[in-house]
């Protein structure tokens, strides 16, 4: 029997040791996991009974399970025990007073960044003054949402004020019992994001969670859910351009999608959480679940993803197809430079008719990075003239790191359509010189060829993200060669 | 402006070049000529700055600055520029982004203002027309699908945006045909000027009928064996390289 199996059932079976009382005048609790914290969890944040128990059913279906070890990563075994699930918020007293008071490294990375004085001392977790109170501005934006009828929230907010949509969707598209991460996550959660765009509306605005600074604060395991009722359209930023320090180093969250008939959700991402050192010390874990489900004829969910940041990143964000002439897309740009290790990519599954789906993968692997794409794409037996194209497309810099491929193809349709395209290229001497003998310095050389080398990818991201993500990509790219 | 003294140097541990002597001025033209493998390429990539040739002893002067010491961004924000005998080409980024890119690294090196995208089209429309370019090239990616005769072309159209002072153009006539090495060759004769230089490395004569060279050197198994002016270049295309070195020998 795997030893972990046997780890968890012991601490399933046995009492809990620690005497843990449930004080709610603490606002954490101590690190391991049990019946005892998913209640205390759930009682802290004023849920109903039914998400209680949803909760609790999650953690021992989760205890049943095995962490999974397919992907092409390495890292050492993660205690579960050892983590704290619960510490509300800080509140804005405890953090730090100014910007003098903040790690050094991290302002040079927001002036890298080109980011805002008062935007670096919200990122920075600096207690900003009323000028730039970003309670007040995530109102007003509040406000003009709620004159269209869409909702916009925290998920905590959402149970209180929508129970009946969070009940309705919630674990719809991922189950609780998906995988080990959206189990654990499903038990778990603290906080997150939850949007609803009414029938027939068009969101007037990109969703982003930089409005909601405290969502961007609520720990590791994040859920979000977001639906786009019929003939709707939203397009949803999702992420901070600038480095997040976390003390905690496994990050599971779970995002799900619902576009009904002829509803157009756009994600878009910009991942950067802290990628650990040159020798592989520090950063984040980062398993996550997305998935989208277009469970309406003519609906279209478009994933966008630029991942630059953690240590290791195990994440495949997902259509299903269901609906008839439904549409998946999956642009992604993923970089391991150091020693950071990425497995991502994408599954699309046909289930309608005529339904049609795009992967576009640019993968770059620089000084010992470590990068895999894995992709499925399985055409079910009714999904008839279903089309899917696949390209990815790999670029090392240096000698010691790597790209690697698994592509997956089920096809159980004959009038299916599949097409996959892939390529490894080395940024050459030669390339780097031609640069250089024109004048450009080897540095920007590199970032010049890189983001040429993306560019189908940047196509796709709202302008002011490509901006930033391009930038992300050079400071990211920084001492990568020479 | 250029000053090669006794330089010897090669790759992998196989010496290429044994002892060179070459002396440019502003406002000349120089042919290097030689057979297949006698270091014409070699002693191109050297001046331009390419790093994977061990240099083991001699000097390379540039404007009275020790050459051999510059990063090869260094040489071309200094002046050098080096047409490629196989231009590289740089998926997904636009010809005009990598030109204006390379344009305003240099500028700024040499402290002069950076010119915007609106005023790099301005600029660089006429250069165009000077190469007989179309406007649907500029958005291409650098060198991505583009004929050999188009590749070369756009070299020399770099050469006339980037303005250098000394110009070495690696075997820019091959691959061309004749209608192509005349269009190319007139843009290198437009740009010559009192105060910068060109060295053209080729194997045949045919450009050089139209870019007429002050000197002409003939370059055999890393040595330069002999030095003339233009006539040297036709005797060596009625006679053949044999001849030639046999006479010098």
């Amino acid at each position: 029997m795997n030893s972990e199996t046997e780890m968890l059932r012991e601490y399933a079976e046995r009492d809990y040791q620690f005497g843990f009382v449930t004080d709610v005048e603490t606002d954490a609790v101590p690190a391991g996991l049990s019946e005892d914290v998913i209640r205390f969890i759930s009682k802290r944040k004023r849920e109903p009974k039914w998400l209680t128990t949803w909760r609790l059913e999650a953690y021992r279906h989760w205890l049943t399970m095995e962490e999974p070890h397919w992907a092409n990563i390495e890292y050492d075994p993660i205690n579960y025990q050892d983590i704290v699930y619960y510490s509300a918020p800080k509140s804005s007293a405890d953090g730090p007073k100014s910007l003098d008071d903040v790690d050094p490294e991290l302002i040079a990375t927001y002036e890298k960044l080109g980011i805002p004085l008062h935007e670096r001392e919200k990122l920075a977790g600096v207690a900003v003054d009323a000028v730039f109170d970003s309670v007040s501005v995530a109102t007003t934006f509040k406000d003009q949402l709620a004159a269209q009828g869409i909702i916009f929230c925290s998920f905590s907010e959402a149970v209180q004020e929508h129970p009946e949509l969070v009940r309705k969707y919630l674990g719809s598209v991922v189950p609780r019992s998906d995988n080990f991460f959206a189990a654990l996550n499903s038990a778990v959660f603290t906080d997150g994001s939850f949007a609803y765009i009414p029938k027939g509306v068009q969101c007037p605005l990109e969703l982003s969670t930089y409005f909601r600074i405290n969502a961007a604060k609520t720990g590791q395991f994040e859920r979000t859910l977001l639906i786009a009722d019929k003939d709707s359209c939203v397009s949803y930023l999702e992420g901070c351009t600038a480095p997040m320090r976390d003390e905690n180093q496994l990050h599971a969250a779970v995002v799900e999608l619902v576009a009904l008939d002829d509803a157009n959700i756009k994600y878009s991402t910009v991942q950067n959480w802290y990628p650990g050192n040159e020798d592989g010390v520090g950063g984040i874990f980062n398993f996550v679940t997305k998935r989208g489900a277009c469970r309406g004829s003519n609906s279209k969910i478009s994933w966008t993803q630029v991942e630059t940041g953690s240590a290791i990143t195990w994440k495949y964000p997902s259509c299903i197809l269901q609906g008839d002439n439904s549409i998946g897309e999956f642009y992604s740009i993923a970089l391991s430079a150091k020693r950071q290790q990425a497995d991502t990519g994408t599954k699309m599954v046909h289930i309608g008719r005529n339904t049609r789906s795009t992967i576009i993968s640019k993968g770059i692997s620089a000084q010992r990075g470590q990068n895999s794409y894995r992709g499925q794409v399985k055409i079910l037996k009714k999904a008839e003239g279903a089309r899917n194209y696949s390209q990815c497309d790999s670029l090392l810099i240096g000698e010691q790191c790597g790209a690697h491929t698994f592509p997956c193809l089920d096809v159980q349709n004959s009038s299916a359509h599949v097409e996959h395209e892939a390529s490894t290229s080395r940024i050459g001497e030669d390339q780097l010189f031609y640069c250089q003998q024109r004048g450009i310095s080897l540095e920007d050389s590199i970032n010049l060829i890189v983001n040429g080398f993306c560019k189908e990818v940047f196509r796709e991201l709202p302008m002011e993200f490509a901006v930033e993500a391009q930038k992300l990509l050079e400071v990211s790219l920084e001492g990568s060669v020479g | 402006m250029l000053e090669i003294r006794n330089l010897k140097a090669g790759i992998d541990g196989k010496t290429i070049l044994k002892g060179i002597d070459l002396t440019v001025n502003a406002g000349e033209v120089h042919a290097i000529m030689g057979p297949n493998g006698s270091g014409k390429s070699t002693l191109a990539q050297i001046i331009a700055g390419r790093e994977q040739f061990e240099v083991s002893s001699g000097s390379v002067k540039y404007d009275e600055k020790d050459l051999l010491e510059l990063a090869p961004e260094e040489r071309a924000c200094a002046g050098i520029f080096m047409a490629f005998q196989y231009p590289v080409e740089i998926p997904g980024v636009s010809n005009s982004y990598f030109l204006r890119s390379a344009l305003n690294s240099q500028r700024r090196a040499r402290g002069e203002q950076e010119l915007d995208a609106f005023e790099f089209l301005t600029f660089i429309q006429e250069r165009m027309a000077l190469l007989n370019l179309h406007e649907e090239l500029l958005n291409r990616p650098v060198n991505e699908g583009f004929s050999g005769g188009e590749k070369k072309r756009n070299e020399i159209f770099q050469m006339a945006v980037l303005e250098p002072q000394l110009a070495v153009l690696d075997e820019t006539d091959s691959g061309l045909d004749i209608d192509a090495l005349r269009v190319v060759a007139s843009g290198i004769n437009s740009l010559r000027r009192e105060d910068n230089a060109t060295i053209v490395v080729t194997h045949y004569q045919r450009l050089l009928n139209y870019v007429v060279p002050d000197f002409v050197h003939v370059l055999v198994n890393g040595r330069i064996v002999r030095s003339g002016d233009r006539q040297l270049a036709l005797d060596l295309e009625e006679q053949g390289y044999d001849h030639v070195v046999a006479q010098a020998a």
